[in-house]
């Protein structure tokens, strides 16, 4: 981290009472290159249990990188990510998938199967996953309960093109339900959508963490987003974590990388 | 240049890693039947019309144009032996695997590389389930068993359109027609060319799921995945059936 950086994140007030809960997600000094595209510079950041945090940063400054480390769908080239008190590089397949399980990711265009129906998206989490959830012969009470959640109980047996965009992030955020996760990673989960639905989908997170006490991490460019729903904001420059702190202490910076994010 | 062939070689080596993932993971658990089943459905049943059209038109032409070469040397009752064993041999696997190749290798391609594109991919990895066993090993599966099916389907009707010919033109019975041919043809006849068309449809799946799973570039890299899965298949289809009729060939001098 240059002076600059440091000088930036000393400047904002971290939120220390945030560090007496139990930590779900540690990510420390995680590097990521693309050849010669330097993403991810030694980032670091913790996250409690029930936290609800955002992660901001302009695009292609390495957000989407970092939560898909979590998952293990991009590997890091140096650096330590624990998750659930376990070590992701050193899982093997199965363990790893057993992990998946306590993870759910909404993906930035919903990522639904589009040659399956909505029910058949909400099963196919449970294909690989029936111990968790104990006996699965009606599967179709559970996809129900999780579509009911977000409203969308009547779409069951409709194709993903049948949906408008909003009900596809929301079929999406019932699929990262139906395996009851203990951590949601929502990869912009606003983007692309006007703005009464995204702020739909916010009331939607925030309901579903109110719910289950799930733990959040919200990558996003949407100001009003991270305004609703954080607790703790982190700004992801140059691939480290440039500065931390609430959304009013962030909102009240003067420094000029900060500031620049939350210019209307 | 010296760029482009390192990239051949490159594409090479990452093909046959594919492959080799391909067959480790083709016998570990759990087995993917419902998937395999539609697959074969949508790879099989769904070309069937191609593949009897297409065969059919070839069994007529093939006929119509050795007609008159046959006639001016007084060989034409020699026909029936002669499309035989061509289309059996040759023709039928070489063009049903073309066909697939343009129909199965560049769906596959397009349909891979969309479902890579827009995330469905990392989704059901992060759901726990393999994608590579799902989508990959299911679908090389499906071509390897159905183009067999396929050639054996289009070489019936390729040889019916020239039995047609025959009945029209030469006043041959369809029965007179089909005992000629399969007394002409032997199992040294049928056997390369079914094991050829297994290759075969390992081909066209390996290459169309190939080079879909690793599109790259957004929904350009779909046309491009599409595209260049059906011109890698078609050109290792020619490698295959050079490799197996080198082979077979040792086989009859033995």
């Amino acid at each position: 981290m240059d002076k600059t950086n440091s000088i930036a994140t000393n400047n904002i007030q971290n939120v220390e009472s945030e560090r007496n809960r139990k930590a779900v997600i540690r990510i420390k000094n995680v590097c990521k290159s693309f050849g010669n595209n330097h993403v991810l510079n030694g980032f670091n950041m913790d996250l409690y249990e029930g936290e609800n945090v955002v992660v901001m940063g302009k695009s292609g400054s390495g957000k989407s990188v970092m939560i898909k480390c979590l998952v293990g769908l991009v590997w890091p080239d140096s650096g330590y990510i624990e998750v659930m008190g376990k070590e992701i590089s050193t899982l093997d397949r199965q363990t790893l998938d057993e992990l998946r399980s306590d993870i759910g990711f909404l993906f930035q265009g919903s990522a639904l199967y589009d040659s399956m129906t909505v029910r058949e998206n909400l099963e196919f989490p449970l294909r690989r996953h029936q111990k968790k959830l104990g006996n699965l012969s009606d599967t179709s009470t559970l996809v129900l309960e999780a579509l009911e959640n977000v409203g969308l109980g009547h779409t069951m047996d409709l194709m993903p093109t049948e949906l408008s965009g909003g009900m596809k992030r929301r079929v999406a955020l019932a699929r990262t339900l139906i395996l009851k996760p203990k951590i949601i990673l929502y990869d912009e989960p606003t983007s692309g959508l006007d703005p009464i639905t995204a702020k739909e989908i916010i009331e939607l997170m925030r309901s579903i963490q109110k719910k289950y006490g799930t733990s959040s991490i919200i990558i996003t460019h949407d100001v009003d987003c991270a305004r609703v729903i954080s607790e703790r904001m982190i700004l992801l420059v140059d691939g480290i974590n440039y500065a931390e702190g609430s959304y009013a202490q962030l909102s009240a910076s003067i420094d000029p990388k900060v500031e620049a994010f939350f210019k209307k | 240049m010296t760029k482009s062939i390192k990239q051949f070689f490159i594409q090479i080596g990452d093909l046959s890693y594919f492959a080799g993932r391909f067959f480790k993971e083709v016998f570990s658990l759990p087995f993917e039947f419902r998937e395999l089943l539609r697959q074969c459905y949508q790879m099989g049943v769904r070309s069937l019309f191609l593949v009897g059209l297409t065969g059919f038109i070839i069994g007529l032409v093939l006929t119509l144009q050795s007609r008159p070469t046959l006639i001016e040397f007084g060989a034409v009752s020699w026909m029936p032996n002669m499309v035989g064993i061509s289309i059996v041999r040759e023709i039928g696997p070489v063009i049903t695997a073309l066909i697939c190749a343009g129909r199965i290798a560049s769906g596959i391609g397009a349909e891979l590389g969309s479902m890579r594109v827009t995330e469905q991919i990392d989704a059901m990895e992060v759901s726990g389930t393999n994608p590579f066993k799902y989508l990959v090993v299911t679908r090389i599966l499906a071509t390897t068993l159905m183009l067999p099916l396929l050639v054996v389907f289009g070489d019936l009707i390729a040889l019916y359109g020239s039995a047609l010919v025959e009945n029209i033109k030469g006043d041959v019975s369809f029965q007179l027609y089909f005992n000629t041919v399969f007394d002409a043809l032997n199992w040294g006849d049928l056997i390369p060319a079914t094991i050829k068309s297994f290759f075969f449809g390992f081909v066209i799946g390996l290459v169309g799921c190939y080079k879909g799973y690793n599109s790259t570039k957004g929904t350009a890299g779909v046309g491009i995945a599409a595209n260049t899965a059906v011109v890698m298949a078609s050109l290792f289809l020619f490698i295959v059936d050079f490799i197996a009729v080198f082979v077979t060939d040792i086989f009859y001098e033995l």
